[in-house]
């Protein structure tokens, strides 16, 4: 065949190949908000979800996956920002080094489910947590962790060395510069992926399954006070998210209406993590205007 | 005299906060490190230890488990025989990866190679909404989409579910990784290297076929290595579309089974303790194990990547 030919033909396959993929995407959106936009509404997005009889919302589901999303963030960052700045500032290209990327690395790839089981283990079980707030929250902080590691580090090693040079050339400590000169520089990449890997943690079921458990308890959401088990934020009742919802009533099936349920509720979840994406670009251009007084975005 | 006991007083006072200040720092990120370690060890460890059980305690032979084909856990005469489940992981992610893999390179090279600039702000949006897609609702809409469709090709025989679905699902999923992996990989690559194939008269696909495909092999197969990871470890969504059958997959169009979906399924209806429980975490483990074998896979292919 001529080189031209094979060339062309070439050039037609690649092309091809590319727009499938977005065919897929437009495919896969498209079906979800058609199928499942029609079915939501207000009274869907609020009321209790039904057991048997068709008809129920999402409402304790929805409540449950932002609060979960909450108090893993509070786990997940801390957590994450004194390993990603360890890993950017204070380790020496070692033996030792190596290893923490080896078990960064590691804990990133573990499939969720194992980490849902071990928090099974150690959370539900052995410190006798139960199905819980708590034992989900840690389990998903765990599976967020590497990646909320390398967000800081990029984040930290994107910040120009002079920045950090003129900190040192003021006899500033290392501690100082990081938290007064690095920290604000990085903070708008540092604000986008936490967002973006809040997306993630919002879809999250397998490693939920076993640790938040797959029933809400009837909620009163009167009732503010964290210690009542009938109180929303009670951190030790267990609690169905909105991915445990459409993947329970699709593998039981009790209800007549699981199609239209889970087509609801994918919905919603797939316009949640769109948001997420919206708010992390839009708000880490705003954070970076305003702290750095510059006006262009590079 | 006074002045200059003062300014010493004042500078000692100084460093003291200085050094107090790192102290802080070092405790604080030292302990996140720390916690870290502490948290991959006690996966590993208890994990393991229930994992192991099986074979320990319960004395269940480790070769059965790995390749016996009968998988009847209740009953009298109970066997363990492990091999339809995962040899339904490898199956399926293996599928996928053989799917995904050649689609996410074409669209690597799309947006590097064919359409610079532009593809790559079609592209790299669709990627990343892809990626972002939780895998529930990949589940769902393989439930109540592809099974029927395959079921309908088929010509009704089947129900749909199986082996073909499974891996399809995967393959969109496992999509976004490889494809940014070998976005990243192309990105990299100097630009002598293309121009030089150029200047020789070598045609576009010339280029791409003998240049850029074999220099960057290791950083291609890194991305379908991490793509077979992130499959072999997905739960859900195969779950909800390969049928749940414990045998070993005969065709593509019958239904299976795999370590995750297995897991996922019986976890909460065996008792803890009981060796019914226990063999579902010796396959946990196995899961850990496949882990490992592909991150050592990644690091020596990453090793041949010095250019």
């Amino acid at each position: 065949m001529n080189a031209k030919t094979a060339d062309k033909i070439a050039t037609g396959v690649i092309i091809f190949f590319a727009i499938v993929i977005v065919a897929i995407l437009g495919g896969l959106l498209g079906f979800i908000l058609v199928r499942g936009l029609s079915h939501i509404s207000w009274d869907f997005l609020t009321s209790p979800s039904q057991n048997f009889k068709a008809g129920g919302g999402i409402g304790p589901q929805l409540f449950n996956s932002l609060f979960l999303l909450v108090l893993t963030m509070i786990i997940t960052v801390p957590l994450g920002l004194g390993g990603g700045i360890y890993m950017a500032e204070y380790a020496k290209e070692n033996k030792i080094t190596g290893f923490i990327r080896l078990v960064v690395e590691v804990l990133s790839s573990f499939p969720s489910i194992v980490v849902g089981l071990f928090g099974l283990l150690l959370f539900v079980n052995t410190f006798k947590l139960g199905y819980s707030l708590l034992a989900g929250a840690i389990a998903l902080a765990i599976f967020n962790l590497p990646l909320m590691v390398r967000i800081t580090e990029q984040s930290f090693r994107a910040v120009p060395r002079e920045q950090k040079e003129a900190g040192l050339a003021l006899g500033l400590s290392k501690w100082k510069i990081i938290t007064s000169i690095l920290l604000p520089v990085a903070l708008p990449s540092l604000i986008t992926g936490t967002i973006l890997a809040a997306g993630r943690v919002f879809g999250e079921a397998a490693a939920l399954l076993f640790t938040s458990g797959m029933t809400t308890p009837p909620l009163d959401f009167t009732d503010w006070n964290p210690l009542n088990p009938r109180s929303p934020i009670n951190p030790l009742r267990s609690a169905e998210t909105l991915a445990v919802h459409i993947w329970k009533v699709n593998s039981e099936g009790r209800i007549p209406d699981a199609k239209d349920v889970s087509a609801g509720a994918s919905a919603v979840l797939v316009i949640m993590v769109l948001i997420f994406n919206l708010i992390a670009r839009w708000f880490g251009r705003f954070v970076y205007r305003k702290i750095t007084a510059s006006k262009q975005v590079n | 005299m006074e002045n200059n006991k003062a300014a010493a007083n004042n500078k000692r006072r100084g460093f003291a906060r200085h050094q107090r200040e790192d102290m802080i720092g070092k405790i604080y990120t030292y302990l996140c490190v720390l916690m870290l370690i502490v948290v991959i060890v006690s996966i590993v460890y208890f994990v393991a230890s229930k994992g192991l059980a099986t074979f320990i305690t319960d004395g269940v032979s480790p070769f059965e488990f790995l390749f016996g084909t009968h998988w009847s856990p209740d009953g009298t005469n109970p066997s363990f025989g492990a091999l339809p489940f995962i040899a339904g992981s490898f199956v399926v992610s293996m599928l996928a990866a053989l799917i995904a893999g050649p689609l996410s390179i074409c669209a690597a090279l799309f947006m590097t190679e064919i359409v610079p600039g532009k593809g790559k702000r079609i592209l790299q949006p669709v990627i990343e909404l892809l990626s972002g897609i939780p895998s529930v609702v990949y589940g769902f809409i393989g439930l109540t989409v592809l099974v029927p469709f395959i079921s309908t090709v088929s010509g009704g025989n089947t129900l749909g579910y199986g082996v073909a679905a499974g891996a399809l699902v995967l393959s969109v999923m496992i999509l976004p990784t490889i494809t940014s992996i070998a976005a990243d990989a192309l990105a990299s690559l100097p630009r002598g290297m293309r121009e030089a194939s150029y200047a020789l008269g070598a045609t576009r696909w010339q280029t791409i076929y003998r240049v850029i495909l074999p220099t960057l092999a290791p950083s291609l197969w890194t991305g379908i290595i991490l793509g077979i990871a992130r499959a072999f470890g997905e739960a859900l969504a195969v779950q909800m579309v390969i049928g749940n059958a414990p045998f070993l997959p005969k065709s593509l169009l019958t239904s299976a089974s795999t370590l995750t979906s297995v897991i996922t399924l019986n976890m909460t209806n065996t008792s803890t303790g009981s060796v019914q429980n226990n063999v579902l975490w010796s396959m946990a483990l196995m899961l850990l194990f496949m882990t490992f074998v592909f991150i050592i896979i990644v690091r020596l292919l990453q090793r041949r990547n010095k250019l």
